[in-house]
């Protein structure tokens, strides 16, 4: 089943005259994803590798049934572009942006909120179904099909994750870059649920980092609801105070936000914490051997391990 | 984006906010001209990118002009440590001079995000002139929040209701909303990160007024605040970040002797984690971004290389639509360029994995190549001993 994306999804790409918006256009549609049509204010009625590109997102929706979009206008309009999506009725929005002002995104994140269209991002590196649809920039191949839901704030951190976990032969049913900005759509526990529901997935790696209080409030909500076993790292627990590491969440103020902290409250929730970014794929294992679950999803996992 | 205590109440005066009546001295002589302007009692702070100045010597009240041109002389150049600025401490190159005021009350107030909610908050307090976490952890229930709508923003009732707890009654009642009113119109089309008062003092004449101000720029806003760039004071940021900046790098200089070198910001932080796993220190954080080309290899290198606690680079890059010949290009190059002969580990994983693997063993360079990120990290230490 998967999460968000799979192969029926039809994806438009705001964006899609820029530079980065043509090349992973091209690179989604290379992975399987069907990309229906493109948006650019002004360039409506070209055809760009094949693609019509529309003026609205509106336009492209009448006319070609889109129901996801994948974002690549640059930060001055992003914002604008994602409450565009949301008015044209789209079921997903994903956002790869980074560099959207803070205050911009306020009246975005509350316009969205209870509405039908759902937001990845911003400064995320997408969406993926593995064998199915990709919606972003991560490297398709590295990806395997499987049951492991994967949840993220990071980009290339992710890719380390689902690498080692396809090394180990646990496949992904769907991975969710949720992004690095302090403001983003889906949540980690938006996510979660999702994953919760999904008769394919059968447990979830959650990759965290410092700043805000995202990772404490899935916690919680683990312990309380979640029926499938999660694994997790938190990077940043060598980051200095009140510096800004690159993401523009990831920043620690007034002693809040460490990583220590994350990492005592999900491991008091029953998340099983990866200590080194080198044991992520062999922490989801650890958990889905504590309950049980390592035969359903995948049977050469355990052989392997037998082999070492 | 920081800015100094004198440049804050500029903005704060540009929206109605009552100052004190000041001057910024850049020489001591200024401080003492400036003192003379005030009377000859007044108070002289030092102007750093950060707070915990009066407890370290940073604030004085002076009562002649003479004094004020004594302390200036001692401050200016100094390094001043706070409880804020960390051991290194930040250099003293500007002073403001203000008037001294009669105190009545002080308060605290901002304006900042509140990442939980995703709305902006005002915060306010009777406990002025504190260290407001402090407060927040002795006594929360002094401490009065208020979220602000995204749609409607402040609304003058929700101002006089903070107004109204902190217990301020009558015309400085009335003030007192006005300034909440324009505070969150300074917050909003100036895009602050945060906008702090404390304290925010009624004086013994009865006049409200901002007595310290502090003022961060959302870095994602400055793109269009085209005055913003200018107002930066570089003798505040470390050398080595200033120079990353103009490439679009994020670096960050930590004490150790590890030249890191990352593509993607978790992976960089999580670099920074394993090298402590394995036993060694990292010299620095830096993310070259998503296109991790041989020009930004090359000015990350030379970056990491002019910090000269580094004796040894490691590289870690996870290329997703890049290739990893591409990449072993890059970074070849790169080194070459900027002549390094210190000891390089390459942990390069994604496509062409292999080829990259062999440019760079044949390279000529001093470099080893990791199997995974665990090898790779065990590698670096190892070299540097």
């Amino acid at each position: 089943m998967s999460i968000l994306l799979n192969k029926h999804s039809r994806i438009l790409v705001q964006g899609i005259t820029g530079r980065s918006g043509l090349f992973h256009t091209q690179q989604c549609r290379e992975y399987g994803a069907n990309i229906v049509a493109g948006v650019t204010p002004g360039k409506g009625g070209i055809h760009i590798e094949g693609i019509p590109v529309f003026n609205t997102v509106a336009e492209a929706v009448k006319y070609t049934d889109a129901n996801v979009s994948m974002i690549f206008v640059p930060p001055p309009g992003a914002a604008d572009a994602i409450l565009e999506a949301a008015d044209a009725g789209l079921e997903l929005a994903v956002c790869i942006t980074e560099g959207i002002p803070v205050r911009d995104m306020v009246p975005v994140k509350a316009m969205l909120q209870g509405g039908k269209t759902r937001l990845v991002g911003p400064n995320c590196p997408g969406v993926i179904t593995p064998g199915e649809c990709k919606v972003g920039i991560m490297p398709g191949h590295i990806h395997k099909k499987g049951k492991i839901g994967v949840v993220s704030r990071s980009g290339t951190l992710t890719y380390e994750a689902v690498k080692q976990l396809t090394d180990m032969g646990l496949g992904q049913s769907t991975c969710v870059g949720i992004g690095g900005d302090p403001i983003i759509g889906m949540h980690f526990i938006d996510v979660l649920q999702l994953f919760n529901e999904d008769q394919d997935t059968e447990g979830v790696f959650m990759i965290g980092e410092i700043g805000g209080g995202a990772e404490e409030a899935a916690a919680e909500w683990i312990r309380n609801n979640m029926k499938k076993p999660v694994a997790a790292f938190i990077a940043g627990v060598t980051a200095p105070q009140g510096k800004r590491m690159g993401h523009a969440g990831a920043i620690i103020t007034g002693g809040k936000g460490k990583a220590e902290d994350k990492i005592r409250t999900l491991n008091e929730c029953g998340v099983t914490v990866s200590s080194s970014p080198t044991r992520m794929g062999e922490s989801m294992l650890e958990a889905l051997k504590a309950s049980d679950r390592v035969t359903k999803v995948a049977s050469n996992v355990v052989a392997k391990k037998i082999k070492k | 984006m920081n800015i100094h205590e004198y440049q804050a109440k500029e903005i704060l005066n540009s929206y109605g906010i009552p100052i004190p009546r000041g001057r910024v001295a850049l020489t001591s002589d200024q401080v003492e001209r400036a003192a003379k302007m005030m009377g000859g009692r007044c108070v002289v702070k030092a102007q750093i990118y950060a707070g915990g100045r009066g407890k370290a010597g940073g604030v004085k009240l002076v009562h002649y002009p003479e004094q004020a041109q004594e302390y200036g002389k001692e401050l200016f150049g100094r390094t001043l440590v706070t409880n804020q600025t960390g051991p290194q401490g930040l250099r003293v190159r500007r002073i403001l001079v203000e008037e001294a005021v009669e105190i009545a009350r002080e308060f605290y107030l901002s304006i900042t995000l509140d990442r939980e909610s995703s709305r902006y908050i005002l915060i306010a307090s009777a406990e002025g002139g504190m260290d407001i976490e402090e407060v927040a952890n002795k006594s929360p229930e002094k401490i009065h929040t208020l979220a602000i709508d995204p749609f409607t923003g402040m609304r003058p009732y929700q101002a006089r209701k903070i107004a109204l707890a902190l217990g301020l009654i009558g015309t400085v009642c009335e003030d007192c909303v006005e300034l909440i009113m324009n505070l969150y119109r300074a917050c909003q089309e100036k895009d602050c990160a945060l906008i702090e008062i404390n304290p925010l003092v009624v004086t013994k004449a009865g006049w409200l007024m901002a007595m310290d101000a502090k003022i961060t720029f959302d870095d994602n806003a400055i793109y269009r605040h085209r005055e913003y760039p200018d107002m930066m004071d570089y003798s505040q940021l470390d050398p080595l970040e200033i120079n990353a900046g103009k490439y679009d790098l994020a670096y960050i200089k930590l004490n150790g002797s590890i030249g890191c070198l990352v593509n993607g910001a978790g992976l960089a932080m999580a670099t920074l984690d394993v090298l402590k796993e394995f036993g060694g220190e990292p010299a620095n954080f830096l993310d070259v971004g998503g296109g991790a080309t041989r020009e930004k290899v090359a000015e990350a290198f030379k970056i990491i290389l002019q910090d000269h606690d580094v004796k040894g680079i490691f590289v870690n890059i996870f290329g997703g639509i890049m290739r990893c010949d591409v990449i072993a290009h890059g970074i070849i190059e790169a080194a070459s360029e900027v002549n390094c002969t210190l000891p390089i580990v390459v942990r390069m994983d994604g496509s062409k994995v292999e080829e990259g693997k062999t440019l760079l063993r044949e390279s000529g360079l001093n470099v080893q190549v990791g199997d995974n990120l665990g090898d790779a990290a065990a590698r670096i230490v190892k070299m540097l001993g």
